[in-house]
């Protein structure tokens, strides 16, 4: 990641069902469209968010409190396009 | 390494590869691929992931057709993400550690659902995930052992069965000169897979929780059925520690089986003694022969009634009889009638009962159920004319049920003869001793009942009022108590002064400990696990009936039953210090 930045942010989890597949889905898919590697951390727990199982094994249900990690080109705007996507409880409510 | 406890059921030591059979039954091939086969695994797997694939996309094509309902669209649209997810990694695994596609799927999915109850959830949300990771599991296994028909690799290997639970059903459905060991997360010493195990001389441990999960096909694991031990992928001080006391082991039971197998059933003095053996399936009497039973002492009927809302006919209950009779070549068999309820009811559809073991079961359930018995006294008949047969009834406690059980066999006599179909007309016809009442009163049981047979396993249970699955008063179950000793005596002689012969077919029977206590007490018929048969012979051919009478005197003596295993196992050391 040459010339890239480092963009943290924390997000809670607002959707009634958690991080569940559906939703997991869509981060993925979203942090996959950007140059920037995305992390999450949870409890110590690091994970890619572009992988929908690695995002899963956080169980990450109601309230729960993510802290996303862009490094890259384009970090600032994949942590906000999440952050988005988080607080919108992902369309789904 | 990881060593877990469980509950031993079954003696001896095996080493070997793990085999996991879940819910679906799917086997788990070993997992080492040969260097040249890697690439040919890759795309055999890759073939499974664009299949599941297509198959997720027309489930879920089929469903915004036919049931518009977006969430259960979207489940199969989140299975679809995480095997797209997944099939990467599985590529990865079978090149990088030669497993196989089935292995490392198998693999991949137990460590995530092993980190995701890993926590604790009160909301029931890492439940769904987990049911969503083995669904995409399933579908991609089955999908993989499509492609290889039914023969999976491992199929050819001799493995040790991992299983939550074994069903009847499933459990005769297995290879069993393929099974080198069993271990459950659920049973106990009487559970199916613990007699089926200890009758094939198998090790076996049970009880395990979540071992299944833990654990993946293809592990090497050690399965220390003494001392209830499964230790998963052991290191190589552990490993080369059991590789000897394996070998030791097997030694020491072939050779015994070897060199007991030809020799006469006898004690040093020369007196007869019946050593039989107790069969939980027809098939099992090949095994029987081999351990050199001279007969079948305790044929359980039950797998008959394997599905409880589907039981067997007339013909099933005849086939199964017949095949033993032919493999028996002209021994004696004698065949327990259905004994269900209480454990032994594999249905849960049967009647919740408050306390199932002093509840209705053996002779009092097939009083009750005249379309169960009725079918299998005429098959039993039927079969008797083609063989020495004997037929036993289990949970008798009074002398009426004996007399409305032989009113019933006159019934089905008399209907046989208008059919004019043969039968022995001199069928022996006895009853099991398990309950206090029958054993009490065996004198006057003898009227109506041509044989006894102690069923010890039950009847120490009933003595000393101790459910021997209960851990906190297990050590309560005391075949050696010295109030069970004083009612063997007591059955003993009250079918010697009747001339009824007595047999016992209970564990008792097959520990090596007591067989010359109950020589001494005047058994002459021992009916146990076929692989206890050798052990069992030695000890009766190195002692003499008078030895054995001075034997049983002394034990009787103890007032505890603590001194009386110390007597015994020092008497028994003298004789097979293998053993101990």
């Amino acid at each position: 990641m040459s010339g890239g930045t480092v963009v943290e942010k924390t997000v809670t989890i607002q959707n009634r069902h958690g991080l569940h597949v559906r939703p997991a889905t869509q981060l993925a898919d979203l942090a996959g469209k950007f140059k920037s590697a995305v992390t999450i951390l949870k409890d110590g727990q690091e994970v890619s968010a572009r992988s929908i199982i690695e995002l899963l094994t956080l169980a990450a249900s109601h309230g729960t409190v993510l802290h996303l990690r862009a490094e890259g080109p384009d970090a600032a705007e994949a942590v906000d396009a999440i952050e988005r996507l988080v607080n919108s409880k992902f369309g789904l409510e | 390494m990881q060593i877990l406890k469980g509950t031993p059921v079954s003696p001896g030591i095996v080493i070997g590869e793990a085999f996991v059979l879940d819910i679906e039954e799917y086997r788990m091939p070993r997992r080492a691929v040969p260097p040249e086969q890697i690439e040919e695994e890759v795309s055999r797997f890759e073939a499974a992931a664009a299949k599941v694939g297509s198959d997720l996309q027309a489930d879920i094509a089929h469903i915004q057709a036919f049931l518009p309902d977006e969430n259960l669209a979207d489940i199969f649209a989140g299975h679809l993400s995480i095997m797209k997810d997944l099939a990467p990694q599985i590529v990865h695994s079978v090149r990088e550690y030669r497993f196989t596609p089935e292995h490392a799927v198998s693999k991949k999915v137990r460590m995530i659902v092993k980190q995701l109850t890993s926590r604790e959830d009160p909301t029931g949300f890492t439940t769904r995930l987990v049911a969503d990771f083995t669904d995409v599991e399933k579908r991609l296994l089955r999908t993989l052992f499509g492609q290889r028909g039914a023969a999976p690799s491992g199929a050819n290997l001799k493995s040790v069965i991992f299983a939550r639970d074994l069903t009847p059903s499933q459990t005769i459905r297995l290879d069993r000169s393929k099974v080198l060991g069993f271990v459950t997360e659920l049973g106990g010493r009487t559970s199916h897979t613990a007699i089926l195990a200890r009758a094939q001389g198998i090790p076996a441990v049970v009880g395990i929780a979540n071992v299944t999960r833990d654990l993946s096909g293809g592990d090497t694991v050690i399965v220390d059925g003494s001392k209830g031990l499964v230790i998963v992928e052991p290191d190589e001080e552990t490993l080369k520690k059991y590789r000897a006391i394996e070998r030791n082991f097997i030694s020491f039971e072939k050779r015994t089986a070897d060199e007991m197998r030809s020799q006469p059933s006898e004690t040093r003095d020369g007196i007869a003694v019946a050593l039989l053996a107790n069969i939980e399936m027809p098939e099992e009497a090949a095994h029987a022969r081999e351990y050199g039973a001279g007969g079948i002492g305790l044929f359980r009927t039950e797998f008959l009634m394997f599905d409880p809302r589907n039981p067997a006919g007339e013909k099933e209950h005849f086939d199964a009889y017949r095949k033993v009779i032919t493999a028996m070549e002209g021994r004696p068999i004698t065949l327990r009638a259905l004994d269900i309820g209480a454990d032994k009811m594999v249905d849960d559809s049967a009647q919740q009962e408050k306390n199932p073991f002093l509840g209705c079961r053996g002779i009092r359930y097939l009083l009750e159920r005249m379309d169960l018995f009725r079918t299998q006294l005429r098959a039993v008949l039927r079969a008797s004319a083609f063989g020495k047969l004997r037929l036993m009834f289990p949970m008798v406690s009074t002398l009426d049920e004996i007399k409305q059980a032989r009113a019933i066999i006159q019934d089905v006599r008399d209907e046989l003869d208008r059919e004019g179909s043969a039968y022995d007309a001199e069928l022996p016809v006895g009853i099991m001793i398990e309950v206090p009442s029958a054993a009490i009163a065996a004198d006057l049981l003898c009227a109506e009942a041509d044989f006894l047979s102690i069923g010890t396993n039950d009847l120490v249970q009933y003595v000393m009022a101790v459910d021997r699955m209960n851990e906190k008063i297990s050590a309560l179950y005391q075949p050696a108590n010295p109030a069970v000793l004083r009612l063997l005596r007591q059955v003993l002689e009250a079918g010697q002064r009747a001339e009824r012969p007595v047999s016992m077919c209970g564990e008792m029977s097959g520990d090596p400990l007591f067989t010359a206590l109950l020589l001494g007490l005047g058994l002459r018929s021992f009916s146990t696990v076929p692989s206890a048969i050798p052990e069992v012979k030695k000890v009766l051919r190195s002692v003499t009936i008078s030895e054995a009478r001075q034997m049983a005197q002394e034990a009787l003596a103890f007032p505890d039953a603590h001194q009386v295993v110390e007597y015994l196992t020092e008497r028994t050391k003298r004789i097979i210090p293998e053993l101990f």
